[in-house]
């Protein structure tokens, strides 16, 4: 079982009217299943209402599941008196880094999830030094938050969860509300976290671009994961994925338009360097055959 | 228009004023100001303007930091002396002229009432200007945890105040987001009497409240998601200990209060 796993977990949001009558359920999880390996760079992907946000509230155990189960760090997110531990387990960086930054210091910021763990003074400092050292805002750590660009707020943030330990970190959309600068610095820092400390990462996005170096995607869609695989496996299938509602990489469309116009390119191309590779090689061979 | 508006007045420095624990800051400003109602006469008003004096040259301040806080209470001042000055009955009159009256012990009362005044903001603001609002807040969250006892949410209350502190930049970023907005959508927000500038206000007012409830549910949501379970069981990044400058410091207050209360036994 990896570090986190989901059999059939349902989530409806129920409105009621004034005397508590069911007004509407809707159903933003579907019986999801997941099953996520402690160490990958995992992206969620999915469109606006697909329940990726809903998804991510589960496994900070913010939400509580209708249905179903969910183990973080092999503790049920049902069980009560697991709370604390799931939330230490499983740290969330949210969408928007104004209303998640807390004090009025970076610093401070950064050592407000310590401090509400209780870890004594001396070490407290130590975490904040070291996180925000993995996120590279340590010569920021006296300034205010107001003064920060949005990737930088957003670093802040993740070097706030950071200073917790978690064994895995949830990104609800941290880049959206981003320039495409302050998009890079930030995925930048994910990845490093992720290859440098072995923090488990799952990014829920719905920026193609910043799915292609997972691991592992699962894409989601009215409340159920609809295709799961490598980048490579999901990005081969263009026409299932417009059907989700969801774009694919340019190139990669770049490279399935010029399939269908005939060229004998493979499907799944992810980066530009790939597609250089193999439009050179096809040149290549084109001229032998000439010859 | 709205962002030249700065919270609190911190003044940085490096000086024994501005080490000083907050506490100790904030107990000689309520002792300051007790003194300053208590001194009697030209020696403990000799006393109050030395011990004001040296404290500011040790807080490294420049005096015109200082005065500025003057400014905002300027019509105060000038009506409380204008009131003490014509309003106080006394044997010797000065002036008389057609029914005002100014007599000696108005004239007095008018100097000291002044001075007190000055002496009150200048004093209070060396307070605001040598400790910094996120200082003042865990100084008064830790000087009133003895009222935790009886039921009061102290930590509560300070970290509600930390959290206003850390936001009112930014929802005053967003006042003039939506100012600006509404402004380009025909909103007049400058012209009109006062009832109607405040019907024009609505406008404005309707989507900050509403995106301040929504930033309030994010950050709660975050909190959560930090473990924040308030204040039980948490451990302090910046703990506040005294140190032997702290107790020097209380030292010095204490024998100066003696003093102002002494001279006005004594010399009365």
């Amino acid at each position: 079982m990896g570090i986190i796993k989901a059999c059939k977990l349902v989530h409806e949001y129920i409105r009621r009217d004034e005397e508590g009558n069911v007004e509407s359920i809707q159903t933003a999880l579907n019986a999801v299943d997941l099953d996520i390996k402690a160490g990958d760079f995992v992206a969620v992907l999915g469109h606006n209402g697909s329940g990726k946000s809903t998804l991510a509230k589960h496994i900070n155990a913010l939400l509580e599941p209708s249905e179903g189960t969910l183990f973080v760090d092999g503790k049920d997110t049902k069980d009560l008196k697991y709370l604390y531990d799931i939330r230490r387990a499983a740290g969330m960086v949210f969408q928007n880094p104004d209303n998640q930054i807390i004090a009025s210091v970076v610093e401070e910021d950064v050592g407000f999830g310590p401090e509400n763990m209780g870890v004594p003074t001396k070490e407290i400092w130590q975490r904040v030094e070291e996180s925000l050292k993995s996120v590279g805002m340590l010569k920021y750590r006296n300034h205010s938050p107001n003064k920060l660009s949005g990737g930088q707020k957003q670093r802040v943030a993740i070097a706030g969860v950071m200073a917790m330990e978690p064994k895995c970190i949830i990104l609800d959309e941290p880049t959206a509300m981003l320039d495409p600068v302050g998009r890079k610095e930030v995925l930048q820092a994910v990845h490093t976290l992720n290859k440098k400390k072995g923090v488990t990462i799952v990014l829920i996005t719905h920026y193609m671009e910043e799915v292609v170096d997972a691991d592992y995607v699962y894409v989601m869609d009215k409340g159920s994961v609809v295709m799961q695989g490598t980048p490579r496996e999901i990005f081969s299938q263009v026409d299932t994925l417009k059907e989700h509602r969801l774009d694919v990489p340019q190139i990669t469309l770049l490279a399935d338009e010029l399939r269908k116009a005939g060229l004998p390119l493979p499907k799944g191309i992810l980066t530009r360097e790939e597609l250089d590779a193999e439009l050179v090689e096809l040149y290549r061979r084109k001229a032998c055959q000439s010859f | 228009m709205l962002r030249d508006i700065t919270l609190g007045q911190y003044y940085p420095a490096d000086s024994v004023i501005h080490k000083l624990d907050p506490r100790v800051k904030l107990m000689a400003t309520l002792v300051y100001i007790m003194s300053l109602f208590t001194f009697r006469g030209a020696a403990g008003f000799m006393l109050a303007t030395v011990f004001m004096i040296v404290v500011i040259r040790l807080s490294k301040v420049p005096f015109s930091y200082m005065v500025k806080g003057l400014k905002t209470v300027i019509i105060l001042m000038a009506i409380t002396a204008v009131f003490n000055l014509f309003l106080t009955p006394g044997e010797e009159v000065l002036v008389h002229f057609w029914k005002l009256t100014i007599t000696m012990e108005g004239l007095k009362n008018a100097v000291f009432m002044l001075v007190r005044l000055i002496y009150l903001i200048v004093g209070t603001s060396v307070m605001t200007l040598t400790t910094t609002p996120n200082q003042l807040t865990d100084g008064l969250e830790k000087a009133l945890m003895p009222l935790s006892k009886l039921k009061v949410p102290v930590h509560a209350i300070a970290m509600m105040m930390s959290i206003a502190l850390r936001f009112i930049p930014i929802l005053i970023e967003e006042t003039d987001i939506i100012m600006k907005a509404q402004m380009a959508r025909g909103a007049d927000f400058e012209n009109g009497n006062i009832i109607k500038r405040a019907k024009n206000m609505v406008p404005l007012l309707v989507p900050l409240f509403v995106s301040a409830f929504r930033r309030a549910d994010d950050l709660a949501m975050a909190m959560e998601a930090r473990c924040y379970i308030g204040g039980e069981g948490r451990t302090k990044m910046k703990p506040l200990h005294y140190q032997s400058r702290d107790y020097l410091a209380y030292l010095f207050l204490i024998v100066y209060f003696a003093g102002i209360i002494l001279l006005r036994i004594f010399l009365a």
